[in-house]
């Protein structure tokens, strides 16, 4: 009897080996010499172009101050630092020797030409929604860029994480193959914002929170999570903005950089819209419109004037009223209210309302400090303007008391605790890596 | 190297990211009526304009102003004497003069916003520039007369 157990386990143990070993072995595809980019269509070019910044692939492949998509740039994950790859067509260092057939099969599958299972660092569970078309023009599209050589630092993934062929199990539990199917009950913009939220710009890559294998919790899409010390709030009906997200106030947003009622893309998030400008118009209102539904503005319309008229009229005197006594409210007039004091009734995009700023109604302070601290480049949120940075102005004690007071006077929101200490925490983050 | 736009003409500086865009405007390009005052961005004495909004240039790097538009109270009217300008000659308002680059630059951005502003309005958007002769009173009153001065101007076409 005992004789016979073991001979199952060992048959199951060498079958499931086996098993694995076959989801873990794909083929290498042979390599090519690097195509001539005057063989691919200007036009196919372009829709690549275009689909690259929806993708926002610079974002992750081109560190600060480097060339575009030569890869290096260093991702922080709580299982080690993963840096991106370089995805120019050097022949040597990058994709130069990718044929088509590789390329779709890195997009849609998260395998490297060479065989080797790409971690998930690489949004392939999105990509994979990618029609064979929009893989097409991608690889038009990279293979016409200025070839960089450029060799990413290894990653410091300890072992046996950084076991490529252990991917094999991650993949078994989270990734599905296959392209975006559109939901026939919804209308074509809808799908249109939908295939461009799931599939190309991946908006749940940030938004969705993550288990603890790394895998997007397929239970909770776009339930907010926090990514590089920033929180990327829900974009559900989850989220705590006082105003609702409105068709308008999302395409405003992901258009100009800017909602009137919520405040300026900063942060990782500014980037995202920047590379949402190669995309048609049409596609950012689909966008708009495929988020409205999912955070169902639609029943919260109504509320939009009574927040917009609670934020104006108790707007609080500040430094010049009943705050004249109150040290914060002095601090904040002294630093803050030259931009963002208003009066009147309408919000105005310039003198950013922080009354209905997303930023202090978040459970967490992280990217109300973030933004003090870093500022507003002129090429993010509103374009052309900038917020200082007050990095060097304001010390911890000084950010957490002006954190707090705007907490108290425009939320209804208990306090943050422990400010002094996340303000510090935020700083060090962001001295390491800028 | 950074290419921004000041007073209307474009400049490349070559100049670190992180460099103020203060002493970029005042030891690289060479225009000196912005000042410097606390360094911190508590004074204001160094405001100047970025794409039309007043902006402490001491704590503002250079590398964020990348292709913006940045104004400085030389460039804010060809012969100095935008309506601000006129109001504080005719009712002498500085002392010693050191903060009125950035009183004005601030308080042209506050008529925009507050064309008929109150001493409220005046009160908290100006409170961030300091003037330690202490002449707040007399800027307010020149804040209400250019005020009146450019709805006059509107009114005339």
């Amino acid at each position: 009897m005992a004789k016979r157990i073991l001979i199952t386990f060992v048959a199951l143990g060498v079958v499931g080996t086996l098993s694995f070993a076959a989801l873990a072995w794909k083929p290498a595809i042979a390599p090519i010499a690097p195509p001539v980019p005057g063989s691919f269509a200007p036009a196919l070019v372009a829709k690549g172009e275009a689909l690259a910044g929806g993708g926002h692939c610079a974002d992750c492949h081109t560190i600060k101050g480097g060339q575009k998509f030569a890869g290096g740039y260093a991702m922080a994950t709580p299982f080690g630092t993963i840096y991106s790859t370089n995805i120019t067509p050097d022949p040597e260092t990058g994709i130069g020797t990718w044929s088509e057939a590789a390329f779709a099969r890195a997009v849609h599958e998260g395998v490297a030409r060479d065989g080797s299972l790409l971690f998930p660092a690489f949004p392939y569970n999105h990509f994979t929604g990618l029609s064979d078309d929009d893989v097409k023009a991608l690889y038009a599209y990279f293979m016409t860029r200025a070839p960089v050589r450029a060799v990413a630092p290894e990653n410091t993934l300890p072992f046996p994480l950084n076991v490529r062929p252990l991917q094999a199990g991650w993949r078994l539990l989270f990734f599905r193959a296959g392209r975006f199917e559109p939901d026939t009950r919804k209308s074509a913009e809808w799908n249109r914002g939908a295939f461009l939220s799931e599939a190309l710009s991946n908006c749940g890559g940030c938004h969705t929170p993550r288990n603890l294998l790394g895998a997007e919790k397929a239970s909770s899409p776009y339930a907010g999570a926090m990514i590089d010390n920033w929180i990327a709030p829900p974009l559900t009906a989850a989220n705590p903005a006082p105003a609702p997200w409105t068709q308008d106030e999302l395409f405003n947003y992901l258009r100009k950089g800017v909602s009137v009622l919520h405040g300026s893309a900063a942060g990782p998030m500014a980037s995202v819209v920047r590379g949402l400008a190669a995309l048609p118009e049409q596609d950012v209102q689909a966008l708009a419109t495929y988020f409205a539904d999912v955070d169902h503005a639609s029943d919260r319309t109504a509320s939009v004037d009574p927040v917009v008229g609670r934020a104006t009229s108790n707007a609080p005197l500040d430094a010049t009223g009943t705050g004249q006594h109150d040290a914060d409210a002095r601090l904040y007039t002294a630093a803050c209210a030259s931009c963002h004091y208003n009066s009147g009734q309408t919000p105005l995009a310039v003198r950013p309302h922080l009354g209905l700023n997303s930023a202090l109604n978040l459970p967490e302070p992280n990217n109300f400090i973030q933004v003090v601290l870093r500022g507003v480049d002129a090429r993010d949120g509103i374009p052309g303007v900038v917020m200082p940075s007050f990095d060097l102005g304001l010390s911890d004690v000084d950010i957490a008391r002006i954190a707090a007071y705007l907490r108290r006077t425009r939320t209804k929101l208990p306090p943050w605790p422990d400010l002094e200490s996340k303000v510090a925490a935020v700083r060090r983050s962001i001295t390491a890596s800028p | 190297m950074t290419k921004f736009r000041i007073n209307g003409r474009s400049v490349e500086v070559d100049a670190e990211d992180d460099t103020p865009l203060l002493w970029v405007i005042r030891d690289v390009i060479g225009l000196t009526g912005t000042k410097f005052g606390c360094g911190i961005g508590m004074c204001g004495a160094c405001t100047v304009h970025v794409g039309g909004r007043p902006t402490r240039s001491c704590i503002t790097p250079v590398g964020n102003v990348t292709d913006a538009d940045v104004m400085t109270i030389e460039g804010l009217d060809p012969q100095g004497r935008h309506p601000l300008q006129k109001a504080w000659i005719d009712l002498q308002v500085p002392q010693c003069g050191y903060c009125q680059s950035g009183q004005i630059m601030q308080a042209a951005v506050l008529l925009k916003d507050f064309p008929t502003p109150t001493d409220q309005d005046i009160d908290a958007v100006m409170a961030g520039n300091l003037c330690r002769c202490m002449t707040y009173v007399r800027i307010r009153n020149a804040i209400k007369q250019a005020a009146a001065l450019l709805r006059k101007e509107a009114a005339n076409g």
